[in-house]
């Protein structure tokens, strides 16, 4: 009886590590099979589509994209001024108005907060037409401030913040700044900021992310080649003039994830901690 | 109604006689303004021109609807296309979303198990929560050169291990080119709730399970009456968050199959408003119908996802507090004649 009790525990704990396992290559694969792939010759993808040995055709699958509309460089630098721009926008904007919700008491702060819990949830495609309208009468499509600037209003980050300031910001620190003659403005830019660098670091990477990978906005106000971010260069892969080159759309592919490859590997055990730390609402 | 007795916490919140509050509003200054620029008046300005003939590529001019101002309103709900989008947006959300939060259940069950530690759990988060960070629009390309036919890496796996004897053309069919979607939005998702769920379970007090163990509880018996129990205010908010997530689904679909496959299988309400406003005839008003259809449905489920997170307990205790004062209040009314004579 004991014997098959301890027989039976290490079958669910075998098909326990079998399914996690399963999984975790089912996550691996995909992303494997494409940077593979971005090395390999049309010829060699249409032969044998999975290898998961590189080839030494990376040089040629670079070069199909000279003069054509797909330019990785481009999209990287446009990305990265929208992204940069938007999180610095959300961090610093979004503490700041953590910062009055915590640290003063108003007459309007609760209904505040209530306010802002409520606007939690609204999706961009609700505004969308109006706020295309609106940015084509101001002239601000193929501008990226549209892109950047509603950073300052993020409503998931300010409650983040509220809630990393609630535990980690003694008011104390605050009023002794007063006493010694600080302004208000100084004492958050010099004593709250570098407090809250924890929060700031992990709604830094969630900002940037969720900017990097942002597709709908960016596709209905650039039309300008000159401003396409990555997701709407990644868009242009579909086109015909790619359909016979196999391994310069995974190479592009390749290209447009790979500075989130890099960040997550480095950066996992935070965002993964975010994540958590995010959800728990109570 | 007497008045309150005066608290006196408001000199507490002065500093030698300066009152900051000033501050909470300057602060507040940069979010408000932003918020009322870049979300309301974009939102107020949807509503107005699914009132008006706004059509045409660059036309900017607004003039509302006047025989009929809910003309717009009426041919989306109408729209044949619009339905089957509304349609193809539920049944890809239900198809993704029954198997994430099954696997995402299982695997927290697994992974918070305190008897038995599965090895590597730090490494298989990482990994399991990796598809959510990558790039929507470049998952969606990648996807669909896995799935290519007639040669593609799943079709060439498929023929070597027997499953199908010849290529299968994925994206020709409605039901696979919808598994396929469903399984990408599946893939993407299941790690991130699974993360959710387990930080809810590490917020159940450990002493429940400690005593269901001594009470000869199993692990399957605690998951059961103890953990899902606990969690379900985590798992509504998780059903709830993901519901308004999948009324926007985009990314995926839009990129996926070319013109969202046959009898636009694949076409979602977003795919759908994108394809009204920015594509074809540039139908503003009726994209701008479309949204607030749109909107109306995911401020109900909001709704119903701010009435579960209000926080039940501060909430009793505030009723209480406030039956209580009335109580005092009674009983000083009822006294104060006696003490006065």
């Amino acid at each position: 009886m004991n014997r098959k009790a301890r027989t039976s525990r290490y079958t669910t704990l075998t098909i326990k590590y079998i399914v996690c396992i399963v999984l975790a290559l089912l996550s691996i694969l995909p992303f494997w099979v494409m940077f593979v792939n971005a090395t390999r010759s049309t010829t060699e993808i249409q032969a044998r589509a999975i290898s998961l040995i590189p080839s030494n055709n990376l040089a040629y699958n670079f070069k199909v994209f000279e003069g054509k509309s797909f330019d990785a460089w481009i999209g990287f630098k446009n990305s990265m001024i929208v992204s940069v721009g938007a999180t610095l926008c959300t961090v610093y904007f979004s503490l700041l108005t953590a910062y009055a919700l915590t640290a003063y008491h108003w007459k309007m702060r609760q209904p505040f907060f209530t306010f802002i819990m409520a606007v939690l949830m609204i999706p961009a495609q609700v505004s969308s037409i109006g706020f295309y309208q609106f940015m084509y009468k101001l002239s601000w499509t193929n501008s990226f401030l549209p892109l950047i600037l509603p950073g300052i209003a993020a409503p998931s980050s300010v409650f983040f913040m509220r809630q990393f300031l609630l535990g980690a910001l003694n008011l104390d620190i605050v009023d002794s700044a007063r006493i010694d003659g600080a302004s208000e403005f100084y004492t958050f830019n010099r004593i709250v900021v570098p407090i809250a660098r924890p929060a700031l670091a992990t709604q830094a990477i969630f900002a940037f992310v969720a900017s990097w990978n942002n597709l709908f906005t960016p596709l209905i106000l650039l039309s300008s080649r000159e401003k396409y971010t990555m997701p709407i260069m990644v868009s242009l892969l579909r086109g015909d003039i790619y359909k016979t080159e196999y391994g310069s759309i995974y190479l592009g592919l390749s290209l447009t994830v790979l500075p989130i490859f890099i960040m997550y590997f480095l950066l996992s055990r935070y965002i993964i901690e975010g994540v958590a730390l995010g959800s728990i609402k109570e | 109604m007497t008045n309150k007795p005066q608290v006196n916490g408001n000199v507490a919140k002065r500093h030698k006689g300066v009152s900051y509050a000033k501050y909470g509003y300057i602060f507040s200054i940069p979010f408000v303004l932003t918020f009322l620029l870049f979300t309301l008046y974009p939102i107020v300005y949807t509503l107005l021109i699914g009132f008006t003939d706004l059509q045409g590529v660059a036309a900017t001019d607004i003039n509302f609807l006047t025989s009929n101002p809910f003309d717009n309103f009426k041919s989306i709900l109408t729209n044949d296309t619009f339905k089957t989008s509304f349609k193809n947006t539920v049944i890809l959300w239900t198809a993704n979303f029954i198997p994430q939060i099954t696997i995402a259940l299982m695997l927290t069950a697994w992974f918070t198990n305190q008897r038995r530690k599965l090895r590597g759990q730090g490494a298989f988060k990482v990994l399991f929560y990796m598809p959510n960070i990558m790039t929507a629009a470049t998952i969606a390309l990648l996807f669909s050169a896995l799935f290519s036919y007639p040669k593609g890496v799943i079709n060439d796996l498929f023929l070597a291990l027997n499953l199908s004897d010849t290529p299968i053309e994925f994206f020709r069919d409605k039901t696979t080119a919808r598994g396929v979607v469903a399984f990408i939005q599946f893939w993407m998702w299941y790690g991130n709730t699974m993360i959710v769920l387990i930080a809810g379970v590490l917020g159940i007090n450990p002493s429940l399970y400690e005593s269901a163990e001594i009470d000869g509880a199993s692990a399957v018996q605690s998951f059961f009456r103890i953990t899902i129990p606990c969690l379900r205010t985590i798992i509504l908010y998780v059903l709830v968050t993901s519901m308004i997530g999948g009324l926007q689904m985009f990314d995926i679909p839009y990129l996926l199959v070319t013109n969202s496959g046959p009898d636009n299988a694949t076409m979602t309400t977003s795919v759908f408003i994108y394809r009204q406003a920015f594509r074809g005839r540039y139908l503003y008003n009726r994209a701008a119908a479309a949204s607030v259809i749109m909107a109306l449905i995911a401020a109900v489920l909001s709704g119903v996802l701010f009435f579960i997170l209000r926080d039940k307990d501060a909430a009793r205790l505030k009723k209480e507090e406030r039956m209580r004062r009335k109580q005092q209040r009674l009983e000083q009314k009822n006294l104060a004649p006696k003490g006065g004579q």
